[in-house]
């Protein structure tokens, strides 16, 4: 990446202000014009540089109080079928695949989210029932220590 | 939060207008003045339903790297542990689990040399027990939109 590209991640991760024009005061806290800016912003947006951007909600705050973490043990030749199922509904927000470790079998990785505990135990169980894959472990939440976006260019940052 | 604030929701979850006047164009689309749209979207912050507002990054398109790590420690230090753990800026998500690995967490950093030393760092100095890097080896989905 250029510096003007690392400048403005690091002037905009940040969260934009709320203010009638607050792509100005990104544009100046990285040193690139207000065209320049927003030609980069809507170029990384279009090829995926930038997932989303608009307005990242509490979800404590919002209605979904419950989150688990539901971990299953999917054998390699169904995980792309396991997938497909999986990130069709939308109370599942992240799926990914991670290694198995000793004692923990497990190498696909749901977040489920609903309103109540029995939300994301019903959507876990159904999506039991619609792959075929039983094998499978519910962790909760039990304490938010940390919840914060990434810092991104942390240890090179000189500006402050 | 009325209907309005729903609707207005729903439309900056995902599509945040990237524009010179981003309110100009949010109240277009939803039919009301620019500072309704922004006085709207400040009391939701004050409210504390919205976080933040702006672009989430793909981590590895920025060239970092990232890992979820599983902990176990004495449930009894669990608090203490997770104090240490939060402590550091590459460390995004920490979560106490109900599981005999009850610490989990997340990191961003520029390396993997890095993100090694960190969790090397992190297991001594939090007094962890047992600890596995669970890097993602496939993403299927990522996406944290709600409908209101």
């Amino acid at each position: 990446m250029t510096d003007a590209q690392i400048r403005i991640v690091r002037a905009i991760q940040a969260g934009l202000p709320l203010s009638e024009a607050p792509f100005d005061e990104i544009a100046e806290r990285a040193g690139v014009s207000l065209d320049e800016l927003l030609a980069r912003l809507r170029e990384w947006q279009a090829d995926g540089t930038i997932r989303r951007f608009g307005a990242i909600l509490k979800h404590h705050n919002a209605g979904y109080a419950a989150n688990a973490m539901v971990a299953w043990n999917v054998p390699e030749n169904a995980i792309e079928a396991f997938a497909h199922i999986a990130t069709s509904l939308r109370s599942v927000s992240h799926c990914y695949q991670r290694p198995r470790f000793e004692g923990f079998e497990y190498n696909l990785y749901t977040m489920i989210h609903g309103k109540r505990r029995e939300d994301c135990e019903a959507a876990a169980a159904g999506i039991a029932d619609r792959t075929g894959i039983t094998d499978y472990r519910m962790l909760y939440t039990t304490a938010e220590f940390k919840k914060s976006s990434p810092v991104y260019f942390a240890s090179t940052d000189e500006s402050g | 939060m009325d209907d309005i604030d729903r609707r207005l929701l729903n439309t900056i979850q995902s599509d945040f207008p990237i524009n010179e006047r981003p309110y100009d164009v949010l109240g277009e689309r939803l039919g009301m003045s620019p500072d309704e749209a922004l006085s709207r979207v400040r009391a939701l912050v004050d409210a504390g339903i919205i976080r933040k507002l702006g672009a989430s990054f793909d981590t590895r398109r920025l060239e970092h790297v990232s890992a979820l790590v599983a902990a176990k420690v004495r449930p009894d230090r669990l608090e203490e542990a997770a104090r240490i753990v939060s402590e550091y800026p590459e460390v995004t998500h920490n979560y106490g689990r109900d599981f005999e690995y009850n610490l989990w967490f997340t990191l961003v950093c520029e390396s993997d040399g890095r993100l090694d030393a960190l969790i090397e760092e992190i297991e001594s100095k939090a007094g962890i027990l047992s600890i596995h890097k669970l890097p993602a080896q496939r993403l299927f989905k990522i996406k944290v939109d709600f409908e209101f």
